[in-house]
């Protein structure tokens, strides 16, 4: 059996698209079938909106790339149907390690908090997270999904016509075009559809090498994320070693800049290294190793008419942190039910410019973080080495210095306290996690989990409190959850949600967004709410 | 939060410069370096008073008489 990356997952085979006599349109089109993009396809097919995905490639992506996925992705991917797999191949982890210098100076557990269903994070190889999503859109096109996966197909131009987007599309036996109404471009940090449209990508780029390696071992290594300042296998630099599926291990090793890259990756430079990192008994064999630079950057807008960017097409960030694809998925989440109502003619195209604002926040917050975290591991100048060193020498002893040292921050959304979707935050006493603009926090529910129930559509959760089944507003409805303080066994529920209100009425997205809460249900606020939340008045 | 004390505050002003003075004995100009950051990071958790802390940085800034005018 072939390794998944050298697999051809959805080889190119012909479509009737390109016999047509006059091109074929279609609801979306989505340009790009890594993470983001096959993501996007999943939740569009779920709701019922037809989409195409082109991609020039066949397969899963090839080298390392990212690892480490968060919770909020994976409670995500629980609503697109595929976080279980996700769960069940990825790897465990809680526990970290700091060493600098020839010592470990402390150690930390992620600690997270219970009564949620998903982890902190899990480990797992991009090739995998991606095989992964491919098995969920073919079983979703098994049962009738309007979604197709095109490989071998490349998209060479992306213009405006007055009914929608036309697009030619490069293939192994000759080029065709096809319309549709919305495009979504998820072709990545390079993103050829950004170019063609004459968009900027600005940022800043770290002046660093880092040398990526997966290797295979059988080395008794804990299932830890160990990180080194200074090591004596790497002088003036940084490594990193965590754990992935099958035995495989990333090793990130900083190299610094005037370095010569070609001889950077060549395994007789390689091995030695990797040797005296990891010790002289130790068997391994190598995956992959590749030399990256990172950058921080974003475009300015991620909407523009019909062509929307989403993952890194849109923003990109140092891994240090892992808000690469992680973010992507965010991005997903937000904007596909907004697409599938404008799509629908239930929602104003307005709408999605709440996508781009919210977003752009999401972004921001990424940027920032993974710049700090680049900026604290890789210092650029004496006195930001001076500080970086005093707080690592300070953590072994002073517990106090060990929240200012960072190697990367744990991905935790962001919170829209300025969306223009949120209603009215009118539960007094409720905790501040739950307010509008906050993802809903997890609970346990019986034998299940709260964020199973919600998502896809509107919910309106009431706990203690009375409503209607059902409430429309205009073309847009939203479904009652009722549950009680009674069943709430754990607490966590009334915790989370409640605080000190005795009961409580939440609007929550199809994106499991709180857009408003109240402390009981009346009919036009909830309405209002609803309009609000979906591009309305 | 607190407002920057910048009024005599230190009950033993010579005792306490002869004392900062004393913790670099002997140390090269790359151990004093160090040794004031470090001191600044446990000053600064000691304090923990973000705006007390801005205002510290702002003033710190400043050289000589120059009172309000911008940082270089
Ligand atoms: C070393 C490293 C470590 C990382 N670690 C993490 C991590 O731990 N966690 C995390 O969340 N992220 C991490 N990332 C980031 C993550 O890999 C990316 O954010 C993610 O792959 C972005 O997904 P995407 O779908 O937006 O783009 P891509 O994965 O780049 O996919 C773009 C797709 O578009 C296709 N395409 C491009 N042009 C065209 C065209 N003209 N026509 C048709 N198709 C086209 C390509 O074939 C490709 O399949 C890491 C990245 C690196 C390099």
């Amino acid at each position: 059996m072939g390794r998944i990356f050298e697999t051809a997952l959805y080889p190119y085979s012909r479509s009737p698209d390109q016999d047509a006599a006059t091109p074929a349109r279609h609801r979306v089109v989505i340009v790009g079938a890594g993470p983001v993009g096959l993501a996007a396809a999943i939740d569009l097919a779920t709701q019922g909106i037809e989409v195409v995905v082109l991609d020039e490639n066949d397969r899963v992506s090839w080298g390392s790339r990212a690892i480490c996925f968060a919770k909020r992705p994976l409670e995500i991917l629980d609503r697109l149907g595929a976080g279980q797999r996700m769960v069940d191949k990825g790897v465990l982890w809680n526990l970290g390690k700091v060493f600098f210098g020839d010592r470990q100076v402390y150690d930390f557990n992620l600690l997270p908090e219970a009564g949620h269903r998903r982890p902190a994070f899990i480990n797992l190889q991009q090739y995998h997270f991606e095989n992964l999503l491919c098995e969920r859109l073919f079983e979703l096109q098994a049962k009738g999904a309007p979604v197709e996966l095109r490989g071998g197909n490349r998209v060479a131009s992306v213009t405006e016509q007055e009914f929608g987007m036309e697009l030619e599309v490069e293939t192994p036996q000759g080029s065709y075009r096809l319309q549709a109404d919305w495009v979504i471009a998820c072709d990545g940090a390079g993103s050829p559809v950004r170019k063609m449209m004459g968009l900027d990508f600005v940022g800043r780029v770290f002046e660093d090498n880092f040398l990526i390696a997966d290797v295979v071992m059988d080395g008794d290594f804990p299932t830890e994320r160990w990180f080194w300042f200074d090591p004596p296998f790497n002088r003036g630099q940084s490594a990193l070693l965590h754990k992935q599926p099958d035995g495989v291990w990333r090793i990130d090793l900083q190299l610094g800049w005037n370095i010569d890259r070609e001889a950077a990756v060549k395994p007789e430079n390689v091995i030695p290294r990797l040797r005296e990192m990891l010790g002289d008994e130790v068997k391994f064999e190598l995956e992959w190793v590749s030399v990256y630079t990172f950058q921080c950057r974003r475009m300015e807008k991620f909407r523009h008419g019909r062509v929307i960017f989403a993952g890194d097409s849109a923003h990109q960030v140092s891994p240090f942190g892992a808000r690469g694809a992680n973010s992507g998925l965010q991005d997903v989440d937000n904007l596909c039910w907004k697409l599938a109502l404008v799509a629908e003619g239930k929602a104003p195209e307005s709408l999605l410019d709440s996508y781009d604002a919210e977003r752009v926040q999401g972004a921001e917050e990424n940027i920032l973080n993974s710049t700090r975290s680049t900026d604290f591991i890789t210092p650029k100048t004496e006195v930001s080495r001076l500080f970086r060193d005093a707080v690592l020498d300070l953590s072994e002893a002073h517990e106090f210095a060990r929240p200012l040292v960072n190697s990367g921050r744990l991905s935790v959304p962001c919170i829209h306290d300025a969306s223009a979707l949120n209603g009215p935050d009118a539960l007094p006493g409720a905790p501040a996690r739950t307010r509008p603009g906050a993802p809903c926090a997890d609970a346990p529910l019986g034998a299940g989990f709260l964020l199973d129930r919600l998502g896809n559509d509107f919910v309106l959760l009431t706990i203690d409190a009375e409503a209607p089944e059902r409430i429309e507003a205009g073309p847009i409805a939203a479904r009652r959850l009722a549950l009680r303080t009674a069943d709430d066994a754990t607490g966590a529920l009334a915790a989370r949600y409640l605080g000190g209100a005795g009961q409580g009425v939440y609007l929550i997205r199809p994106d499991q967004i709180v857009a408003a809460r109240w402390a009981g249900f009346e009919q036009t606020a909830v309405q209002a709410a609803l309009r609000r939340a979906t591009g309305g008045e | 939060m607190a407002e920057l004390i910048t009024t005599p505050n230190l009950p033993d002003p010579d005792g306490f410069y002869e004392e900062l003075l004393a913790a670099h004995d002997g140390l090269s100009k790359a151990e004093s370096d160090a040794l004031n950051a470090r001191l600044i990071l446990l000053l600064a958790n000691h304090i923990g008073d973000r705006r007390a802390l801005s205002q510290a940085l702002t003033a710190a800034r400043r050289v000589g008489s120059e009172a309000g005018s911008k940082a270089p």
